[in-house]
C-alpha cells in the first residue's frame, strides 16, 4: 500500500510505536517563542536538566511581544535570551532582528521537504508550506523536544484536499482557506493532516502555501502540507545551492517525498475556485464565512494588516495597491505590521511603506501583536477590526472586540471606506 | 495512580477555545499558580458574563462539557489553569488535538463520552443538583451520582499510551525514562 506524504515523513522520523494510533519521532526543527518556552526552561532549570540535545536544532526567537511592554514581558524575553546564549542557540532572533516566528523562520531557509517541526505554537502548520510534517505542541511536548529531541503525536490519518479550476481576480489564498475551514467546520480536520494539491495550490508561491497551511489548524487539522517541487526549491535555492546541482535537480529529488499514486487517504475534498468571491468571517469561529458582498457595510473601526498568516511582501503588495493615492476613512484606523524585518526593508524599497503612511497608517515593527490580543493595536469593547489574522474568538483582540478575517486586499479595502468592502472594484484595472 | 474525580461543573457549549479558558494577557505569567484566578475569566455563555466565583465553580474538580473542547491556541496555560483550580478531569464528546495532549501530557484527563452518555450526565445536573463524578482507569468507567440519588455509570475508550502517561505522571517523566 502507498503511503501519503505525511506518512513517508513519518516512516523516516519514527523513533517508537507505543501504541499503533500512536508514534514518537524524532525532531528536525524545534521553534520557540518566548510566551511558550520560558515555563519549559525553568522547569527544566528546576528538576537540574538545564541542557538541550542540539543547539542547531533549535530556533528562537522574541516575537509576540515586541518589544516588551512590561516587567513580565520583558522578563519573558530575558528568560529565553539568557537560555540561548547559556546553551550556543546561535538561531536566536532578538530585538530588531526578530520578526513573527513563522514568516521569519521561512526566510531563514530553516524548513526542508520531508522535514519534522514543532514549536509551542498552534500556527506551527505553516511550515507545512514546504512540505515539512510541522505542527504546533504545548510547553511540555517543547521541553521534551528541547531535552530529548523528540515528539509523540496520535497518528493523523491524512485529508487530501485538490483545489481546482481557475482563482478569479481578487481572490487570494487567505479566501481558499476560509472557504475550506467553512465547509470542514472547526473541527472537520480534527486529527488529520491536509495535503493541499491540484492545480491552482501548484501555481501558488510559497507565501500563498504558507497562509493556507497556516489556518489548517483552525479546521483542526494536525498540520497542513504542500507538495515540495520547483517552486519550494526556488525558494530555498539560496541555502541548497551546495547540495543540489540546479533547482530543477532539487525539485526532482523532492519528489520521492511526494505520495503514492496507491496512498490511502481518510478523506478526499475537491473545492473549485473559479467561482469563489472574497471571504469574510462573521460571529465568533473560524468556520462563520461569508462572501464578503453578503457582509457588505458592515462597521469598521480597525484595520489590522500583518501576521504569520498574511504579513509577508506578497500581502503588503496587494493592501498597497488599493490604499495607493488614497486615504484611511476618518471612522478607522488602519495598522501594518510587517512580519520581518526583510519584509519591512523591502516594502520600505518598494516605496510600500510610503503608500501607507500617505494613507494614514500606523506602521509597526514586526510583531505577532494585536493578533492575540497583547499589545500593538488591542480592541477596546465594542470595536471592530478588518483583519488579515487568523482568529476570531470572542474577545481574541480584545476583551468585546469583534473580528473579522479576511485578506489584505480585503482589508485595506475596508480601510479606505470605513466599513467591509468588496475590494475587487476598487482594484486598477 | 492519582484520584480522579468529585463534584462535577457543567458547561453546556461545543468549541470553548483556549482564549476563553485563560485569556492572552495572562500569558505573561511564568508560574501556573499566578494563572488561578484566571480560569474561563472572559468566557461569555449565552450573551452572560460567566461567574467565576461561583460556588458549584470552585469547588469543581471534574468539568463537563461538549465537543471540540480547549481549540485554538495550543497554550498549556489552558490546562494549568485547570489543574491549579484542582479539576483534573475533562469529560466531553471531543477534544481539540493540542488541548488532549497537553491534558495527557500534564497526567490529567480528558475523557471522551458516546453523545447519548454525556446528554445523560448534563440531565443528572440540570436542576442545580450536585453531581459527583468517580473516575475508574482500571474498568474505564465513569460514574456520576446527583443529590438526589440518580446514578448513571458510562464506559469509555482511553488510548493506551496516554493511560501510560497518566501512570508515569506526564510526558517529561515518560521521556526521560524511555529516551
Amino acid at each position: 500500500m502507498g503511503k501519503t506524504i505525511a506518512e513517508k515523513i513519518f516512516a523516516a522520523h519514527l523513533r517508537d510505536t507505543p501504541t499503533p494510533d500512536n508514534m514518537v519521532l524524532d525532531i528536525d526543527v524545534i521553534m520557540c517563542h518566548e510566551i511558550t518556552t520560558p515555563i519549559a526552561i525553568m522547569d527544566l532549570v528546576d528538576k537540574g536538566m538545564d541542557r538541550v540535545f542540539d543547539p542547531d536544532k533549535i530556533k528562537a526567537v522574541i516575537d509576540h511581544v515586541t518589544p516588551p511592554k512590561d516587567s513580565k514581558t520583558a522578563t519573558q524575553a530575558k528568560i529565553m535570551r539568557d537560555w540561548a546564549r547559556r546553551h550556543k542557540i546561535k538561531d536566536f532572533f532578538d530585538i530588531g532582528r526578530n520578526g513573527v516566528c513563522h514568516a521569519l523562520f521561512p526566510e531563514k531557509g530553516f524548513i526542508r521537504p520531508g522535514n519534522t517541526v514543532i514549536m509551542g505554537d498552534s500556527h506551527t502548520c505553516t511550515h507545512g508550506a514546504f512540505g515539512a510534517f510541522a505542527a504546533g505542541v504545548g510547553t511540555t511536548d517543547l521541553e521534551v523536544g528541547i531535552l530529548k529531541g523528540v515528539c509523540a503525536f496520535r497518528k493523523p490519518e491524512s485529508m487530501k484536499i485538490e483545489v481546482t479550476g481557475v482563482l478569479p481576480a481578487g481572490v487570494y489564498a487567505k479566501d481558499i482557506i476560509l472557504h475550506i475551514i467553512k465547509t470542514l467546520t472547526v473541527n472537520g480536520a480534527t486529527d488529520m493532516v491536509i495535503e493541499f494539491c491540484g492545480p491552482v495550490v501548484a501555481a501558488m508561491n510559497m507565501s500563498s502555501r504558507m497562509t493556507l497551511c497556516n489556518m489548517s489548524v483552525e479546521a483542526g487539522a494536525t498540520s497542513g502540507l504542500c507538495l515540495p517541487d520547483r517552486t519550494t526549491a526556488e525558494y530555498l535555492w539560496p541555502f541548497i545551492r551546495d547540495d543540489y546541482d540546479s533547482p530543477a535537480a532539487a525539485a526532482e529529488d523532492f519528489k520521492k517525498w511526494h505520495s503514492d499514486e496507491d496512498a490511502v487517504y481518510g478523506q478526499t475534498l475537491t473545492i473549485d475556485v473559479s467561482d469563489l468571491e472574497p471571504q469574510v468571517t462573521f460571529d465568533y469561529k473560524p468556520d462563520r464565512v461569508k462572501n464578503i458582498s453578503e457582509l457588505a457595510g458592515a462597521k469598521i473601526d480597525q484595520v489590522y494588516i500583518g501576521s504569520c498568516t498574511n504579513g509577508r511582501i506578497e500581502d503588503i503588495r496587494e493592501a498597497a495597491s488599493i490604499l495607493k493615492g488614497r486615504k484611511v476613512a476618518d471612522t478607522v484606523r488602519g495598522i501594518l505590521t510587517p512580519a520581518t524585518p526583510a519584509i519591512y526593508s523591502r516594502a520600505l524599497e518598494e516605496g510600500l511603506i510610503k503608500i501607507f503612511m500617505d494613507a494614514g497608517f500606523c506602521v509597526l515593527n514586526p510583531t505577532c501583536g494585536a493578533c492575540l490580543g497583547m499589545s500593538s493595536g488591542v480592541l477596546a469593547e465594542g470595536e471592530t477590526c478588518a483583519s488579515t489574522t487568523n482568529r476570531n474568538f470572542n474577545g481574541r483582540m480584545g476583551k468585546g472586540g469583534m473580528v473579522h478575517l479576511m485578506s489584505p486586499l480585503s482589508a485595506a479595502a475596508a480601510a479606505v471606506t470605513g466599513e467591509i468592502t468588496d475590494p475587487r472594484p476598487m482594484m486598477e484595472s | 495512580m492519582k484520584e480522579f474525580g468529585g463534584p462535577a461543573f457543567f458547561i453546556d457549549r461545543n468549541d470553548i477555545n483556549t482564549d476563553e479558558i485563560i485569556p492572552a494577557k495572562y500569558l505573561t505569567e511564568i508560574t501556573k499558580r499566578a494563572l488561578q484566578p484566571h480560569l474561563l475569566e472572559d468566557l461569555i455563555l449565552e450573551g452572560k458574563e460567566f461567574d467565576t466565583t461561583a460556588e458549584d465553580f470552585q469547588q469543581a474538580k471534574v468539568l463537563v462539557t461538549r465537543s471540540n473542547f480547549g481549540c485554538g491556541s495550543s497554550r498549556e496555560h489552558a490546562v494549568w489553569a485547570l489543574e491549579v483550580n484542582d479539576i483534573n478531569v475533562v469529560i466531553g464528546e471531543s477534544f481539540a488535538r493540542i488541548f488532549r495532549q497537553n491534558m495527557f501530557n500534564c497526567g490529567i484527563l480528558a475523557i471522551e463520552l458516546a453523545m447519548t452518555d454525556l446528554d445523560g450526565l448534563f440531565a443528572l445536573g440540570r436542576n442545580n443538583d450536585t453531581v459527583t463524578v468517580k473516575i475508574d482507569l482500571e474498568e474505564n468507567l465513569v460514574t456520576a451520582e446527583n443529590s438526589k440519588d440518580e446514578r448513571i455509570e458510562c464506559s469509555f475508550t482511553m488510548n493506551p499510551f496516554d493511560k501510560e502517561l497518566v501512570g508515569a505522571g506526564g510526558w517529561l517523566a515518560y521521556a526521560d525514562k524511555k529516551f
